[in-house]
């Protein structure tokens, strides 16, 4: 009988490939940003305004993570953008594997910004890096202003928290000052963007806020 | 449930280790998490349970290692323990801090014979 000690990290394989991931797009300049959400929160409607607000000034492609269909890669293509859908397969998050898969067949040197649509799951998304730049959280007014008590991680780990859906504030019970709160209490750096996707609704701060980066990280052209 | 892909990512690399060392048969992996993961210790025993019928482990045992978290300050210094939903200095009420321990996920060691 033998006692082997091994001290190794479980997602070594995952954060070798996302290191990786995060190399390429240094090089390329471009950023990449992981968006994060419950399914219905409003992730392709946000990831559809962004595009709208930044197509003139940037080159932009998506990639779709969803269990099946390629619903989602559709709708962002057919606004002239280009789509890498993504299907896991039953799995409930995206892996850096995936995104390294997504990132061979898209011209990264040609892009300045690319953004990750992950699976709608506001556990399993959190636990994993794909080598993005970001992570950015979306929660939607329907889902309630105690969602940040129940699924703590997923907010602290986001540099960014986008609350979506504020145009249905007066229908829905959500207490504001409760859910701001409870963010502040637990990632007091992150900013919190009040938008409506679908009518544009303070979009804006959100997208000075992504393009700042986005600015940063791109190359000078020669 | 992604502890059913962290647990093969587990018996990866015990079933490595054990072969490599020359051995047949695992009876203990011990494991570490950190709180501000979001893994849940019941799924990972049932992910644990489910996986290892019919192989070299099929009667292992499994120990889990759970740690808090701990943070510094990055204004004033002071290191503390804290739960995961508070991670302010509790010394100076800075919110500007690191996250020292609390994301691990590893297997630290397994028996075999």
């Amino acid at each position: 009988m033998a006692h082997l000690d091994l001290e190794k990290p479980l997602l070594e394989r995952n954060d070798r490939l996302a290191a990786e991931n995060k190399k390429l797009t240094d090089d390329a300049g471009v950023f990449m940003v992981d968006l994060m959400a419950s399914p219905g929160a409003g992730k392709t409607s946000t990831i559809l305004a962004t595009i709208e607000a930044l197509r003139e000034s940037y080159r932009i492609a998506v990639i779709e993570g969803d269990i099946a269909s390629d619903v989602d890669s559709q709708t962002i293509k057919s606004k002239g953008i280009t789509a890498v859908q993504i299907n896991t397969g039953g799995a409930c998050h995206l892996e850096s594997d995936m995104i390294a898969r997504a990132l061979g067949v898209l011209d990264v040197e040609a892009l300045d910004l690319i953004i990750i649509e992950n699976v709608g799951n506001l556990v399993c998304p959190t636990d994993f890096y794909l080598g993005e730049d970001a992570k950015v959280m979306i929660l939607s007014v329907p889902e309630g202003d105690d969602k940040p008590l129940k699924y703590p991680g997923i907010f602290q780990i986001s540099d960014a928290i986008i609350l979506n859906k504020v145009d249905t504030t007066p229908v829905f019970d959500f207490d504001r000052e409760a859910f701001l709160s409870s963010v502040q209490g637990l990632n007091p750096t992150a900013p919190v963007f009040e938008i409506a996707a679908t009518t544009g609704q303070g979009v804006e701060s959100w997208i000075d806020w992504l393009t700042a980066r986005v600015d940063k990280k791109k190359k000078p052209l020669r | 449930m992604h502890e059913m892909s962290i647990m093969e990512s587990v018996f990866d690399n015990a079933y490595e280790a054990c072969k490599s060392s020359g051995y047949t048969t695992i009876t203990r992996i011990e494991l570490t998490f950190g709180e501000m993961t979001e893994i849940s210790e019941d799924s990972l025993r049932f992910a644990f349970d489910a996986l290892k019928e019919g192989g070299p482990a099929a009667n292992a045992e499994l120990a889990i290692n759970v740690l808090a978290p701990r943070s510094q300050c990055l204004e004033c210094g002071a290191e503390y323990d804290h739960d995961r939903f508070s991670v302010k200095c509790p010394e100076c009420g800075s919110v500007i801090t690191k996250l020292l321990q609390g994301r691990e996920m590893q297997i630290d060691a397994v028996e075999v014979e």
